[in-house]
């Protein structure tokens, strides 16, 4: 039988100064020439990273009472509609929503004036009730008055992301970037070799109660992502093809930097924003240090046409050509571009890495496995 | 010899006049076409490198504004915040002219004014709003 190794010795080794702690791109090099079973032998933890803008993200915010008190109904941040369908000085700020009719201003600069330091503008509307007779605020708040300003990202970290393309006549803006007419060019957004779920395609480590990195602070993987599939097809080296699983994620925004969350604005599209991710993945068997070892070439991914607007899938690519610069469709040249920075996932990777060697950073079994999906529902316009 | 860039702005009712080629056969310039975007019944732009003695270069420009066609030298150019960029690549997507592009092995954005030819795209497409217009 093969060697194991748990989570628990893991910990200890790193507990003792003694892990063996690499980049995924590190042993993504290192598989070239290794075996697996030598891999396992040689390498404790992998770290992983991913930094794209993912615009299911926000932050639940706690603001404190006043006296008297309010339960805020209608409210915004900055000019930013918050949602406050929830208690009392409860409220959500979700990254995508703008203050209009300036939208290149939205949530996900709120979040990141907050993490700042900055004062933001609340205000707020309500009806007033017996217990909540005030009315009206309008008033300064920042991180250190608010009680609670906690991430919550429904679905980041794609398991794998189309690359978009543009068959039209005429330029489009898309929340894959300016796609430039007559396949102008071809925009990509992952991280690849280096990304999360790509390195534990299977989800045996990620699951449930993960610790990871988050915007620059430890958090948690909190449950399955949105829309998370784990029915699509998978290449030989069971990477599935095109968007798959997601995570949702929390952490405490008050400990996150801005250098790791960075509000973004796509022309005509809107806001979104760029979340840096980090997961360390335990090598504790042969198939998880075989994962570990995938590389760009064997990461496969569909071009679709996001230009005539039915989404056609054209071609399969993979990510060593994406990241050479250029990609061949129908005999024609096109120059390839990402969305999601490999700099900075790189950063993240190394960071984890450190504070892992340093013994600042233990890692976790999941608490719960994720689902198995067979395919996502579809809406369907019943009246 | 002096090498300029200009953006030639015709109007909509443009006469027609073969310009480039008058500038070229009767001023002896040497025309270098960046980028070119005319047609019929529309304001029409042409980007281009002129070079020629300082002097038959100024009766260019002067030959091209008497046939009511703006001319005016790109002072213009594309400055970027490259200590706040987070090198997503979505600016080298749209940068045709091959001046800003990814770096294959470090993953960093990097930017050849020279190669710029201020078509302006990045400005919309940086989702960071990092790029901005040096009018010289």
């Amino acid at each position: 039988m093969s060697k194991k190794r748990s989570v628990e010795e893991i910990n200890e080794k790193i507990r003792n100064g003694k892990a063996v702690v690499l980049t995924a791109e590190q042993v993504s090099a290192m598989g070239k020439e290794m075996t697996p079973a030598e891999m396992l032998s040689r390498v404790d933890v992998v770290t992983t990273a991913t930094f794209g803008p993912m615009c299911s993200s926000g932050a639940f915010i706690n603001f404190g009472h006043t006296t008297p008190p309010m339960r805020m109904e209608k409210l915004t941040l900055n000019n930013v509609p918050a949602y406050g369908g929830v208690a009392a000085v409860d409220a959500y700020i979700g990254a995508t929503e703008t203050a209009m009719p300036h939208d290149n201003y939205g949530g996900a600069h709120v979040i990141e004036d907050l993490i700042a330091g900055k004062d933001i503008l609340l205000q707020a509307s309500a009806k007033g009730t017996d217990c909540y007779p005030r009315t009206e605020i309008k008033t300064l708040i920042n991180k250190n008055t608010i009680n609670e300003f906690i991430m919550f990202n429904p679905r980041n970290a794609y398991q794998n992301y189309n690359v978009a393309v543009n068959s039209t006549s005429k330029i489009k803006f898309t929340y894959m970037g300016t796609l430039l007419p007559a396949f102008g060019n071809a925009n990509f957004s992952t991280s690849g070799e280096l990304s999360p779920l790509l390195n534990d395609p299977e989800m045996r480590t990620i699951g449930i109660g993960t610790r990871i990195f988050i915007g620059g602070s430890t958090g948690y993987v909190a449950w399955n992502g949105t829309q998370f599939n784990t029915g699509k097809p998978l290449n030989e080296h069971g990477i599935p093809v095109g968007n798959a699983a997601t995570l949702a994620v929390i952490g405490d925004a008050k400990q996150m930097s801005t250098q790791f969350i960075k509000a973004a604005y796509f022309e005509k599209y809107g806001v979104s924003m760029f979340v840096g991710i980090g997961i360390p993945i335990p090598v504790i068997d042969e198939d998880i240090a075989r994962r570990v070892s995938i590389r760009n070439s064997q990461i496969q991914t569909n071009v679709v046409d996001y230009g005539s607007g039915n989404f056609e899938i054209l071609e399969r690519t993979n990510y060593k050509l994406l990241f050479s610069g250029e990609i061949t469709l129908n005999g024609k040249k096109i120059r390839t571009a990402p969305l999601s920075s490999v700099k900075v996932a790189r950063e993240i990777a190394e960071i984890l890495k450190k504070e892992i060697t340093e013994g600042r950073f233990f890692l976790t079994e999941p608490v719960a496995l994720f689902p198995e999906t067979k395919g996502l529902n579809k809406l369907e316009v019943r009246i | 010899m002096t090498s300029k860039r200009f953006v030639l702005t015709f109007p909509p009712d443009a006469t027609g006049e073969p310009i480039t080629y008058n500038l070229i056969k009767k001023f002896d310039i040497m025309v270098n076409i960046v980028k070119a975007d005319v047609s019929p019944g529309k304001i029409g732009h042409l980007v281009m490198e002129m070079s020629a003695p300082a002097r038959v270069l100024k009766e260019g420009m002067e030959y091209i504004r008497q046939k009511n066609v703006e001319c005016e030298p790109i002072d213009k150019k594309i400055h970027y915040r490259d200590d706040l960029c987070i090198h997503c690549g979505a600016c080298s997507a749209v940068c045709f002219a091959g001046a800003l592009t990814m770096g294959r092995k470090t993953a960093e954005l990097s930017f050849d004014p020279d190669k710029c030819v201020v078509c302006e795209l990045c400005l919309k497409s940086c989702p960071l709003n990092l790029f901005s217009i040096d009018i010289g």
